[in-house]
Formats: C-alpha cells, sequence, structure tokens
C-alpha cells in the first residue's frame, strides 16, 4: 500500500536501511537530472494532470491529481509475487526461481537492467524539447505522462541495481544519470536513443514502435529466473501499454485530420497545403521508426541471447503459450542474405530468440497498422500505410551494411542513395512538420490543425480538461 | 596452403597509413574475409589472417619507413577496437592449428616490443571501443594505451569466465609482469566479462589514460608526436622495399634464392639447407640501402623466416629438421663485421633485429632440429647460431681438417635468445668463463676443436658419419612428437625467465593443456558450449 516515505514503494524499504540510504543518496542527482535533462520549460510553473501510482492493484496505479513535475512521486513497485513461481525455460526449467542474483550471472544480468534502464531516461531526454510544440494541453499531459513513468522505469531499474549488485550496480546507477542522449562524450547505449525526437510524428512513431520494442524487451524479462527483475518488468509493462495507446491514438488522430483535410479540400489536393500531414510523409516516419526498432532487437543470430535463454535470464514473450521450454535442439528456419541472393537455413533456434522476439514484435505492430487502415477505410480514402520489409534500413543485424527497398528487394548504394528520400524522411519533411507544429497549442479543448482531438479525455474528464495548467 | 607474402596493398584488414613521423594502423576487418568460410569475423575479431596482415605491417614500417617514429594502433569501426581471436575459429580448429595461431601472434606481439625496444618505434595503443580479450593483449604489447572514456568502452580478458581458457598472447603475463598491475586487481580483472572502464582502468594501470570521445582524436595524435619526438630513427627515408620472396613450391620442396628446404614426408623429415655466398660483399650502409631486400643477410633471414612458419602451419607431420649451410664461411664472417660496424645505422640495425627474430622463431617452433657439419659448409658467426640453435650438432670430422666452424662478434650479443642471453651463454651456463674464451679466440675451428670447445655436440669420422647420422634422425623421428616438443622446449631455454620466456613457457604449459581438456573444448566444455547450447558442464576436480 500506499507509503508515506520519501520514497514510495512496496518493497517494505523501511526495512532494509542500507537500502534505503543508497537510494535516498542517488535521489536528489536523479532529481537534479529531472531538472536538466527533463522538459525543458515545464518543471517549477506548471502543474501536470497525470496517474501516479501509490500501489500495485488496479486502483492503486490509477490514481490522478495535479503535480509539479519535479515533484512527482517516483517510487518502486513491483508486481504481486506469484506463489512458488518456477523457473519457466532454459537450462533450469522447473526449479524454484532466484530471489538473489546468483555469482555466476551478475555481470549478464547487470548488463541486461542497464541496457534496460538506459534507454529509459533517454527517452526523456530526446523529447525534452517537444513541450514547446505541442498540439494540445491533452497531448502535452500524454507527453509528461509518458516522461515520469520513464523516468519510473529508471527507479525501478536502479533499486534493482542497488539491491542486488553491491557496489559495481551504485557506479551503474549513477552512471544511468551521467549519460546522455546525444552527447558525443557520454552517449546513450543504444543509437537509436541519441537521437533528438524534436516533432510530434517522431513523438507518436516513437511511442507506438520503439515502446513497443520496449514492452517486447520487458515481456521477455518479466519471464526471467530474477524474481524481483520479473515481478519489477511486470509492472512496468502495465506502464508500458498507455505510452503505445499514446503512440498509436496519435497517429490515429494525425490520420483522421488528414482524412478531414483530404475531404474538405476535395481528395486531389496536396494536403500540405491546408497545413496536415501527408500519408507519404507519415509513411515514411513509420519506415524509420520500425526499422530502427527492429535494430534494437539485436543480431539475428546471436551467442548472448542463447546463453541468456539458456541461463534463464531472459526468456521469449509470453513464454507459456510455447509447448517446448528447454528448446535444447529446437531450429529455428531463418532467412540469410548472402551473395546477393536470399537463402534460408537452420538455426539453433537458442541462437535465434532475438529473431523470435522480433518476429512477435513484428505481429504486434502489424495490427496497430491494421487499426490505423481502417481509419482510412472509413474516411473512404484509398492509401494505406504498411509496414516495410524487416531487411529496409538496418544498421544492426545481418542486414546492415546492405540497402534494400520497404519491399524487401535488394539494391545498390547508389541506388539506395538515389531514392532513399522516397522512404525515410528528409530534411524537406521535417522542416515542414517543424512548421506546422511551430505555435504551441495551450488553451483548453483547442487542437493544432494537423490532428484531430481524442474520442474522449483522461480519467473521465472532458476533452477541453486543463490537463496542464500554470501555477494557482 | 597458408601463406605469409602480403604488401599494404592487398590488405584485408588493415588499413596502414603514414602522417610525417607517424604511422596510424587502424583495423578493420572484413567479416567475410577470414581463413575459412566457416566463421565470421565479427566485431573486429582475428584469425591468423588477420594476424599475418599486422605482422607484414610492422615490418614493413622497419624496413620501408625509417622515418616513422611512432605508430598509432587504433580501429575505424565505432565503438569497437576489437574483439580479439574469433572464438568460433577457436572451437573449430584442431589444438594443433590453434597452438601454431597462438604462437604466431605472441611472436608478432613481441615484435612489436621489440620494435620499441630496439629500432626506436613507440607504440600507442587507441582503443576507440571496446577491446576484449586478444584486442587487449594486442594493446599491452604496445608502449602506452589509452582509452576512450564514452561510458561504455572498457578493456577486458574475458577468456577465463567466458570461454574456459585463458588469454593466449601473453595478456595475464604483461597485465602483472609489464604494465605491473596488482596481482589481487590483475586477478578480479581477469574473471570480469565486462571488464574496466574508465577511471578505474586507469587507476589499476590497466591503461594508461582516458579521454572523452570529443578530445580522443587529438589527445592521440598529440601523444603519438610527443613519443615519435624520443625516437633515433632518421628524419627522413628513403627505406628500402621488401619485396615478395615467391618461392617455387612443390610437392617435396620450397625454393628460395638463399634457402632450400627439401621435404621427405615419408621420413617425416625435412632438410634446410641455407646457401651462403661468396667473394666480396656491399660493406657501406648506403651500398646496403641501395641493394635493399637483396643484400644477402636480409635476403637469407627473410627466406629462413618465410620457410620455419611454412613449415610450422602447413607440415605439421614433419617432426625433424635437418641443417645445413654451404658457401663460403669466410664471406659469412665478413658480411657480420660489416653488421657489427655500422649496428647503429637504421637498416643495418633492423636487418640484425630481423635475424635475431628468425633464429628466435626456430628456437620457438616445435619441430627437433639437427644440425649436419659437412665439408663445404658454411657455419659461420651468425649461421653458426643455427647450429647452436639445433638441439644437436655433428660436425664431420674430416681427416684434412679443412671442415670448420667460426665464430664472429654476432655471436657473442647481437643475437639474444627469449632469456636474453646469447645462444653461447645458455650453452655454457656452468662456464662463464668459456663464453670469454671463444670470444678471444680468433680464427675457424676445425671438427676436433669444436667439441673440445663444446659447441658441436658429436663429430663423426668418415667411419661412423653416414651412420650415427641416419639413425639419429631416424630415431628421432620415431619418437612421440609430443614428448619432443615438450622434451625440447624444456632443454632449450635454459637460464633465467624472461617476460618472453614465461610468455611461451606459459603458454606452453598453461593454455595449450586447457585447450585440450574436456572442461574447455569436451562436448559439454565452455568453449564449445559459448553461445550455443547453454551452459558449461565441468569435471570440477581441480588437478
Amino acid at each position: 500500500m500506499i507509503s508515506a516515505e520519501k520514497i514510495p514503494n512496496n518493497v517494505n524499504l523501511s526495512s532494509n536501511k542500507r537500502l534505503q540510504r543508497a537510494l535516498e543518496h542517488w535521489q536528489p542527482k536523479y532529481i537534479q537530472w529531472w531538472r536538466d535533462m527533463g522538459p525543458q520549460g515545464f518543471q517549477d510553473y506548471h502543474q501536470v494532470y497525470v496517474r501516479t501510482a501509490v500501489s500495485v492493484d488496479p486502483s492503486g496505479w490509477a490514481h490522478f491529481e495535479y503535480v509539479k513535475l519535479p515533484e512527482y512521486r517516483w517510487g518502486i513497485f513491483l508486481a504481486d509475487p506469484i506463489p512458488d513461481r518456477r523457473i519457466g525455460f532454459g537450462d533450469f526449467f522447473g526449479q524454484p526461481v532466484w530471489h538473489e542474483v546468483p555469482g555466476e550471472f551478475r555481470n549478464q544480468l547487470r548488463r541486461l537492467i542497464v541496457t534496460q534502464g538506459d534507454t529509459e531516461p533517454a527517452s526523456v531526454e530526446q523529447q525534452r524539447w517537444l513541450g514547446h510544440r505541442c498540439p494540445s494541453l491533452y497531448d502535452l499531459r500524454n507527453l509528461f505522462q509518458v516522461n515520469v513513468e520513464e523516468g519510473r522505469h529508471l527507479w525501478a531499474m536502479v533499486y534493482l541495481l542497488h539491491s542486488y549488485f553491491g557496489r559495481d550496480g551504485r557506479d551503474e546507477a549513477e552512471e544511468l544519470l551521467d549519460r546522455q542522449s546525444g552527447n558525443r562524450d557520454k552517449p546513450r547505449i543504444l543509437e537509436a536513443f541519441n537521437e533528438p525526437i524534436d516533432n510530434w510524428l517522431d513523438f507518436f512513431m516513437f511511442t507506438m514502435f520503439t515502446d513497443r520494442d520496449g514492452k517486447s524487451q520487458l515481456m521477455s524479462l518479466s519471464e526471467s529466473s530474477l524474481d524481483p527483475l520479473s515481478r519489477t518488468t511486470r509492472f512496468m509493462l502495465t506502464e508500458e501499454a498507455h505510452h503505445m495507446f499514446v503512440g498509436e491514438t496519435g497517429v490515429s488522430r494525425i490520420l483522421q485530420r488528414t482524412c478531414e483535410l483530404m475531404r474538405e479540400a476535395g481528395f486531389s489536393e496536396d494536403v500540405r497545403k491546408v497545413g496536415g500531414i501527408d500519408i507519404p510523409t507519415i509513411q515514411k516516419h513509420l519506415n524509420q521508426w520500425f526499422s530502427l526498432s527492429l535494430d534494437l532487437h539485436g543480431g539475428e543470430v546471436s551467442s548472448n541471447a542463447a546463453s541468456y535463454f539458456a541461463n534463464g535470464l531472459k526468456g521469449r514473450a509470453k513464454e507459456d503459450t510455447f509447448d517446448e521450454h528447454v528448446v535444447k535442439d529446437a531450429c529455428y528456419r531463418m532467412e540469410f542474405f548472402e551473395d546477393g541472393r536470399p537463402a534460408t537455413r537452420d538455426v539453433l533456434m537458442r541462437n535465434a530468440m532475438n529473431e523470435v522476439l522480433r518476429d512477435w514484435y513484428v505481429g504486434d505492430c502489424a495490427a496497430g497498422v491494421e487499426r490505423w487502415n481502417r481509419i482510412l477505410e472509413h474516411a473512404g480514402v484509398s492509401e494505406r500505410l504498411r509496414l516495410p520489409d524487416r531487411k529496409f534500413n538496418r544498421h544492426i543485424g545481418m542486414y546492415s551494411g546492405f540497402h534494400f527497398d520497404p519491399n524487401g528487394v535488394p539494391m545498390s548504394k547508389e541506388q539506395w542513395e538515389k531514392r532513399r528520400n522516397e522512404w525515410l524522411p528528409c530534411a524537406a519533411d521535417s522542416e515542414y512538420l517543424l512548421s506546422i507544429m511551430a505555435e504551441p497549442v495551450y488553451q483548453p479543448g483547442r487542437f493544432a490543425n494537423y490532428i484531430a482531438p481524442p474520442r474522449r479525455g483522461i480519467n473521465q474528464k472532458p476533452v477541453d480538461f486543463e490537463y496542464v495548467r500554470t501555477e494557482q | 596452403m597458408i601463406t605469409f607474402d602480403t604488401r599494404p596493398e592487398a590488405y584485408q584488414h588493415w588499413k596502414l597509413t603514414f602522417d610525417g613521423p607517424i604511422a596510424t594502423l587502424s583495423m578493420d576487418v572484413r567479416e567475410d574475409a577470414g581463413l575459412s568460410p566457416d566463421y565470421k569475423l565479427k566485431l573486429n575479431s582475428y584469425d591468423l589472417g588477420v594476424d599475418i596482415e599486422l605482422a607484414d605491417a610492422i615490418q614493413r614500417v622497419r624496413f620501408e619507413h625509417p622515418e616513422v617514429h611512432a605508430v598509432v594502433i587504433t580501429s575505424l569501426k565505432e565503438r569497437i577496437f576489437c574483439a580479439g581471436a574469433n572464438i568460433m575459429m577457436l572451437r573449430e580448429s584442431s589444438h594443433g592449428w590453434k597452438v601454431n595461431f597462438c604462437k604466431y601472434t605472441n611472436e608478432t606481439r613481441l615484435a612489436i616490443e621489440d620494435a620499441s625496444e630496439h629500432s626506436g618505434i613507440k607504440f600507442l595503443a587507441a582503443l576507440n571501443g571496446i577491446c576484449a580479450g586478444g584486442g587487449y593483449e594486442l594493446a599491452l604489447a604496445c608502449d602506452e594505451i589509452v582509452l576512450v572514456d564514452d561510458g561504455n568502452s572498457a578493456v577486458s580478458l574475458p577468456e577465463a569466465p567466458l570461454l574456459g581458457v585463458l588469454p593466449g598472447t601473453g595478456g595475464l603475463t604483461r597485465v602483472v609482469d609489464k604494465r605491473h598491475v596488482r596481482r589481487d586487481l590483475a586477478d578480479f580483472f581477469s574473471t570480469l566479462v565486462e571488464g574496466i572502464k574508465g577511471k578505474r582502468a586507469v587507476e589499476w594501470k590497466l591503461v594508461d589514460r582516458v579521454f572523452p570521445t570529443s578530445q580522443f582524436r587529438d589527445a592521440v595524435q598529440k601523444r603519438a608526436r610527443e613519443l615519435a619526438a624520443i625516437s633515433d630513427r632518421p628524419a627522413t627515408g628513403p627505406g628500402i622495399t621488401l619485396n615478395p620472396l615467391n618461392p617455387t613450391v612443390s610437392e617435396s620442396a620450397i625454393t628460395y634464392s638463399a634457402v632450400t628446404v627439401a621435404l621427405n614426408r615419408a621420413k617425416r623429415t625435412a632438410d634446410l639447407t641455407v646457401h651462403a655466398p661468396s667473394g666480396p660483399q656491399l660493406s657501406t650502409p648506403d651500398a646496403i640501402v641501395k641493394a635493399g631486400d637483396q643484400f644477402w643477410p636480409l635476403r637469407a633471414f627473410r627466406e629462413l623466416d618465410d620457410a620455419l612458419l611454412r613449415l610450422r602451419i602447413n607440415e605439421p607431420e614433419i617432426g625433424t629438421v635437418v641443417i645445413r649451410t654451404e658457401g663460403d664461411i669466410d664471406t659469412v664472417v665478413a658480411i657480420d663485421k660489416t653488421l657489427v660496424d655500422h649496428r647503429s645505422h637504421w637498416l643495418v640495425r633492423e636487418i640484425t633485429l630481423l635475424m635475431k627474430r628468425t633464429l628466435k622463431r626456430l628456437d620457438l617452433t616445435s619441430r627437433s632440429f639437427f644440425a649436419l657439419i659437412e665439408d663445404g659448409s658454411a657455419f659461420g658467426g651468425s649461421l653458426f647460431e643455427l647450429a647452436l640453435a639445433a638441439d644437436r650438432s655433428y660436425m664431420f670430422h674430416d681427416d684434412k681438417e679443412e671442415n670448420v666452424v667460426m665464430l664472429s662478434p654476432m655471436n657473442f650479443g647481437p643475437l639474444p635468445m627469449s632469456n636474453g642471453l646469447t645462444r653461447l651463454q645458455t650453452r655454457f651456463l656452468a662456464d662463464p668463463g668459456k663464453v670469454d674464451e671463444l670470444r678471444a679466440h680468433d680464427g675457424p675451428l676445425n671438427a676436433g676443436d669444436a667439441e673440445e670447445a663444446g659447441l658441436v655436440t658429436f663429430a663423426p669420422d668418415e667411419i661412423d658419419w653416414d651412420d650415427e647420422v641416419r639413425m639419429a634422425v631416424e630415431a628421432r623421428a620415431a619418437f612421440s612428437p609430443d614428448a619432443m616438443t615438450g622434451l625440447e622446449a624444456n632443454l632449450r631455454f635454459a637460464g633465467p625467465e624472461t617476460m618472453e620466456t614465461k610468455i611461451f613457457g606459459r603458454l606452453t604449459a598453461w593454455q595449450n593443456w586447457i585447450f585440450q581438456r574436456p572442461n574447455a573444448v569436451g562436448e559439454k566444455g565452455a568453449l564449445r558450449v559459448y553461445g550455443q547450447q547453454g551452459r558449461p558442464e565441468f569435471d570440477w576436480k581441480r588437478t
């Protein structure tokens, strides 16, 4: 239940003085980081209507109130333990789960947690200027909700580092605040988290596709034999769902508005002339973020993935839906690209675990794109959005270093250079997007021209509710 | 068949660039250009092919670019310096291949240290990204190590925790013996898969300095120039060109201009002959520079070096090598005199150092060497080192006493072994005075004198020669090859330990043992299961 301590938690923090001290030592650094690198210009004079987790039961994590962002009650929440939980996959299948980190896997687990943890503050940093271009107070609130929850996810990972990894863990927790998205000297670990997100189409695509990678990573970590990691990530997933909601509905509302503008302009007119975002531009951003997020799943054939699975550290999304959980000899039929031609070969399933997760991810994304297309269909627009082939625009894994069009057809570097701007956002696109987003919309109930209002507000509040207010 | 000849234009994995006194050697390994198609050289991991290019590059800097005073070793791959020897390659390789691979890579690293200590070329490892295992061992061979401080890049020796084996290129030895990392810290470091980065890496002396990404390039350049400034190499060239050796290779022989190797596969023996020149030889540095790679000692020892490498890698069953020389012994001794007289000239120095390294390569070759000193042989001075390096020598005791050997100043310093002593000092450990006596001796020694002086093992006469020699070689070729390898390695390196002898001794004793054990290479061994079927299963008994 809700705890009135400095750090809200359901892990009985007050009984663990050592941990409490460590976290209390880290907390001011975190707040300083939030002020320096969090939403710029919305720290001291704005109150935001956000959801704050106060406990892990359904009513407890849907508690809404106005808070100043730096005063958000970031805390530590673990999903309830499952009695007699057993290891669900890998070489230790069927044995009791671990409540402490086995020394043998300490480094691997630390690496997994640090890599996951690093993405959380990174996205806050990437998005820190977006507030100045917001399309509505409703969207501004959603942005901040996503931001504070990414901040809380950082807390969740730091809790694990402080609790289970000793001095190294504390050092890593500090470094999570030292690295900065896009900083040449201290960049974030994963490349996709070092690019700024300065327009709202990118933001929605990021929350749709990159946060969905976050979801697949969290799902696979929630299967982990390390029970605290599993419980932590299980609760994070409930928050992550909202982020994808923000992304998916954000793009939906843009599409809806684009259709309206097209209808008003008589379909043949260029939507940009009436201040909307044309479908090809939306497709380009989809291509960009989908392919970047595919990269985040790692190499197709990976000895790390095999070892994570064998050791029971990181499973598959929804492990219990698979028939076989040890996966010793099973193979994965994998597509390769060799000597300029596609070929298929069997790979040991354990080495293909990144690809298994990527399959799940692609399916989840496809369902979302399907929902977007229904909006176009309803509006009588014949164009459709689609996911590019997974070979398209890859920078990690076996397709990196080659070039493919969105259909997966190989092409030369020259051809690619020539046609790249047809498929990926170019300078002119982002210039256009920034031009229509230049004026932020801060009046309750009003929306920028390029995006439709949502069907309903947050927490039963009306759409024109003052979701972000300046201090009373 | 593996060959060792290459040139910068043919490199697949390295880029060698020059900027005044600084050469930059950048690793950019082509994944799909390994010696075998069975593995991919990901993340700048390397196999023998990559190291052959590295060795070539260092050799060329020495001979072709006297104006280079410092070498920066770095990588062209973003955020990756080098991930070490390719694990899939090690997993798929035979034991013999692994040993030869490790030996060669060790010799290459030692050649870097030799260039630093004796040639006036300083090496700076500029670690622009992760640097693991053999990657860090390469850095350890350099004079200084700078590491980028980007919150991610670390140095590591993950062999033991990850693969159940040891760093195979002197990593453990250099960490404590060269960089003087405290042994308890080294112990911790060597069990840490992800290694150590940033400030701590400096505090523990694992690297010399760290710089953030934005300052890294400039800092490397600045330090390289400082290192270059202390060199005694000439300010300008020209250097000489090391042309391809182009031996004629047949099923039964490898033939060079001054070296021939005749293979007798049925008997598992080889006859290795070095041909000495006759007549007047070049005697001034200018003439030597002009002659370039055709100057006899350079030509002959490059060829000998190549022959030894080919024997090691391509002819694993040729267990016994009979060494002969032929030509004019006085000419050999005269050339030695030229080399010693002009030893401060950069090229003469390089030639002598190459002779030294080649003879060390022979010391470290796990074949039995018997030297046969026969009529018409040229075992004088530097060539007599071949007889001293051999496990045994047989000198034909002719009636006319015309068959002689000769010593030169080259036998008394310029060509030391790995243990830091000359072969004569090592030979006469019991009686150092003997070396002084021999130094004072002027002129040839006939078979009787040489045997008396302990310079040869046996000196059979005409009656016994053929049978003695034949039986000795046949008997040798019949022993267990493993026993001979161990026996020779134990006997060849008497005297003090050096970092170099430790590196090879530990490699032989420990790494090669661990490489054979089920805990590494068994069905469930760590090296075998790494990245595939899961966790290793160990036989927990300590040995």
